[in-house]
């Protein structure tokens, strides 16, 4: 490599050049302006983290009526303050493992039904106080007692007791469960000092950061804890979080430079604000996927002719390319994707009016199908829809579109009609993401799913510990679901954050977007 | 003054019992809106234990009449409650978020009603040539223009492109007033933009209608110049139709700012309102109603009180 380009993109990590000026004296030099892009962020990694600063974060989701309880927290705003002040006992590694935090290491028995946590040793909560065993018991008590509210309730329910000895965190569970680790990196599963039983929304954890306000829905000011135990965490010395919903209005805030990264930027203007020469935009494949989702239980859809018709009948490619613009992939009528860890792909299913037609034929059923949608089911939900409705009409199959309002939606339709738009975030792993929605006995089996063998190989999946048996068993599962299932998944969409050229430590991770929405306390200012 | 004195107390009476229905409509209205609190906390993530719980704590397995009239029990002793979806105090919480509407409905006022009012006498100088049509081509265009639309081209050019004002316009406890006053600029200009037509259109029309009369004339005779005349004849005698659209423009300043808010991600009231309203936070929404509703009726109040009294005949009734 030439001399003076290392000079110059070693002086561009350091802030000494403007990325602009480092480009341009790198195209001079004969550099693509990919390479040169390339070769800064390696110089930037390469420099190292710097300490001090501000780091701004534009975030959507946020509403005035959050809770500061890491229990309640539903949205990403919450995601992210919550990563800010506390730290669960492990998180996802980016690799597709796991990270311990406030757990530095763990184990399950032989047939996976007991595991014990080892807690960090002389890692302290922001008021102070030593985190004990004591504390995670508590926590988790607080998440799986009868009357919890607890968003991560539905995660603790496996757990049949909890104990504590010395530093030791012991789970036992009903059943065996070789994923219990990953379950606990749920993001309501915050460590509190008495599992935050005295004050639930007091925002004291083990975090790299020390919430000093806090203004629902609006602004949240965090200030470095000295006291941190990892040094790879906690770079800038002040975090500033606003809420800002407005698509637009969070696009312009990062483009004035008065935010410094930004989540959820819109698809449909990704591709022009890339452009901008201060302006990374990085996309992120991940589990979350937007469905179309029929009850099997229910006429038509009780008639696996007509599911098949459905699934000959949507032109998947279209929908991400038209809804997604392109930031996604195309699913196949499961909720699984190469995000997961133990992830087997099957034959793609393809849009082929002909097939959709015959299935049709043979359900004899000739009557339209009726699909209830709204824009908050999935962004461009409507529109999706309207696709459907053409490409099966390409089939000859005639369905009717019925927009229902926002407000209610989740309580009215979803989950409640027969045939409706939805999205799910997915979850870590395959057994969670299965058992939260197509196991027989799922709270939120929106699609009605009842197949015993499904049933049984997931519960059987659980208990196996050989991973490439388990690997198998998913295999098998997923195989039924794409013939059977009432799911029809056309796409997975991408997490697409916006980040300002003056932020360094960008790196790939698992989960959420916004690298699993640990950016503000990984990332550090570099100007 | 008894009969101004009498005529207030009369009007406030008439206030308080028009805020009395408009609580029970607003609780009627969001008792048959579809879904329950429980069910939109939780979201989608809503589990049927954490739902009876919530909802067992929340007391909604209380009849709704109990509930309102332990609700209204409650604000007749200055006790809003608390939020149901974040726990937090309403009055407190509210208290900021109105104080926000204020601050920036203040700014938005003092800058476009002086402003409003001047240009409509300038109009009214320069009748049918070409100042009069400039003010009223420009100012009919921004107000037919959708407010959202102006905030974002103004964003773009204004913040973004010459980077004058910031974009985000959220303001919080520890900025100076000069810093507020920057960040509030652009919300503030698009507020006047769309509130000025309307009430330079009234100043216009009225002071014209009172020109026509004979004692204007006489004045005119007298050798007065016409921005005198317009000034101290004209201008008072049409002061209560423009009293009344300038206090119509004030009550919108404050409860009608929901889009822009949201634009320009600003603080207040109407995004307040906003969320609760999608998590059917009854006590909120019944609270934050109460407060529009009292600053409308407030408002127009005012105006029906200044025409009054701006009115000799209407001041001393026979």
């Amino acid at each position: 490599m030439n001399d003076e380009l290392k000079y110059l993109s070693s002086r561009a990590a350091m802030g000494r050049l403007t990325r602009r000026n480092f480009l341009g004296r790198a195209s001079a030099l004969g550099l693509s302006a990919v390479a040169a892009n390339t070769m800064l962020a390696g110089a930037v990694k390469a420099a190292g983290p710097k300490k001090g600063g501000t780091i701004k974060v534009g975030v959507e989701g946020g509403s005035s009526s959050d809770s500061l309880d890491p229990a309640l927290s539903t949205n990403t705003t919450m995601g992210t303050v919550t990563r800010l002040w506390g730290e669960p006992l492990v998180e996802l590694a980016a690799g597709g493992g796991l990270d311990g935090r406030v757990a530095e290491s763990w184990e399950g028995s032989a047939d996976a039904s007991v595991w014990t946590f080892r807690i960090r040793q002389g890692i302290t909560f922001s008021n102070g106080k030593e985190v004990t065993a004591e504390d995670v018991v508590a926590t988790m008590d607080r998440h799986s007692g009868e009357d919890t509210k607890s968003g991560a309730l539905g995660v603790m329910r496996g757990i049949k007791a909890m104990r504590a000895e010395g530093r030791d965190f012991i789970v036992e569970l009903h059943e065996a469960n070789a994923d219990l680790p990953f379950l606990m990196t749920d993001y309501h599963l915050m460590i509190q000092p008495n599992g935050g039983k005295d004050d639930p929304s007091a925002m004291i954890g083990t975090g790299p950061y020390i919430i000093k306000s806090a203004d629902p829905g609006v602004r949240y000011v965090a200030e470095k804890n000295p006291n941190h135990w990892d040094d790879s965490q906690g770079h800038a010395d002040t975090i500033e979080l606003l809420v800002i919903n407005d698509d637009t209005a969070r696009v312009a805030a990062l483009q004035s430079g008065q935010v410094h990264m930004i989540s959820r930027v819109p698809p449909r203007t990704a591709g022009l604000i890339a452009r901008a020469p201060t302006i990374n935009v990085h996309t992120k494949s991940g589990p979350g996927h937007y469905v179309f989702i029929a009850h099997v239980d229910t006429a038509p859809f009780n008639n696996p002719h007509v599911m098949m018709a459905l699934k000959y009948g949507i032109n998947r490619q279209e929908m991400v390319d038209k809804i997604l613009f392109g930031y996604g992939s195309i699913g196949n009528d499961i909720p699984i994707n190469a995000s997961y860890p133990l992830f087997t792909p099957l034959p793609q299913r393809e849009y082929d009016p002909e097939k959709a037609a015959f299935h049709m034929k043979k359900s004899e059923y000739d009557g339209p199908i009726l699909l209830r949608t709204s824009d908050n089911s999935f962004p461009g939900a409507p529109d999706a829809a309207a696709l459907f409705q053409q490409s099966c009409a390409a089939a000859g199959i005639k369905m009717d579109i019925k927009r229902e309002p926002n407000d209610g939606y989740w309580s009215e339709v979803w989950n409640k009609q027969p045939f409706s738009t939805s999205y799910w975030s997915g979850r870590p792993v395959q057994d969670q993401m299965y058992s939260t929605a197509y196991l027989s006995t799922a709270d939120w089996n929106d699609t009605r799913f009842k197949n015993p063998q499904f049933d049984q190989l997931l519960v059987a999946a659980r208990a196996e510990l050989d991973s490439a048996k388990r690997k198998q068993m998913y295999a098998d599962m997923a195989l039924i679901l794409h013939n059977e299932g009432g799911l029809i998944a056309p796409m997975f969409n991408d997490f697409i954050d916006g980040v300002s050229d003056k932020i360094g430590g960008w790196d790939e991770t698992a989960g959420f977007g916004l690298m699993n929405l640990y950016a503000p306390v990984k990332t550090w200012v570099t100007a | 003054m008894h009969v101004a004195l009498k005529l207030v107390s009369q009007r406030l009476a008439l206030g308080l019992l028009l805020l009395f229905m408009v609580s029970a409509l607003i609780f009627a209205g969001t008792n048959i809106l579809p879904g329950d609190v429980a069910q939109s906390i939780l979201g989608q993530s809503a589990t049927p234990e954490a739902l009876a719980n919530l909802r067992e704590e929340l007391g909604l397995n209380e009849p709704a009449l109990n509930r309102y009239f332990s609700w209204l029990g409650g604000v007749l002793q200055g006790d809003l409650g608390t939020a149901l979806t974040s726990g937090q105090d309403i009055a407190e919480s509210m208290g900021k978020r109105l104080s926000n509407t204020l601050f920036l409905a203040m700014w938005a006022a003092i800058i476009s009603v002086p402003l409003a009012v001047f240009l409509g006498l300038v109009a009214v100088r320069f009748r049918d040539r070409w100042p009069d049509k400039l003010i009223s081509g420009v100012t009919l265009a921004s107000i037919s223009i959708p407010e959202f639309l102006i905030g974002y081209v103004l964003m773009y050019f204004i913040g973004v492109k010459l980077g004058w004002a910031p974009t985000v316009a959220t303001i919080y406890d520890g900025m100076s007033l000069g810093e507020k006053l920057q960040t509030i600029a652009l919300p503030v200009a698009v507020l006047t933009l769309v509130v000025l037509a309307h009430m330079m259109r009234m100043t216009r029309a009225a002071i014209l209608n009172v020109m026509q009369s004979a004692y204007i004339e006489t004045a005119e005779l007298k050798g007065l110049t016409m921005f005198l005349i317009i000034w101290k004849h004209a201008f008072p005698n049409s002061i209560a139709p423009i009293v009344n659209v300038v206090m119509l423009n004030l009550a919108y300043l404050v409860v009608g700012v929901v889009v822009i808010e949201v634009v320009f991600t600003y603080p207040g009231m109407g995004q307040y309102l906003v969320d609760h309203v999608s998590k059917r936070d009854l006590p909120v929404v019944q609270a934050s109603g109460l407060v529009f509703a009292a600053v409308y009726i407030g408002l127009n109040m005012v105006a029906d009180i200044v025409a009054i009294l701006s009115n000799p005949r209407l001041r001393h009734p026979k």
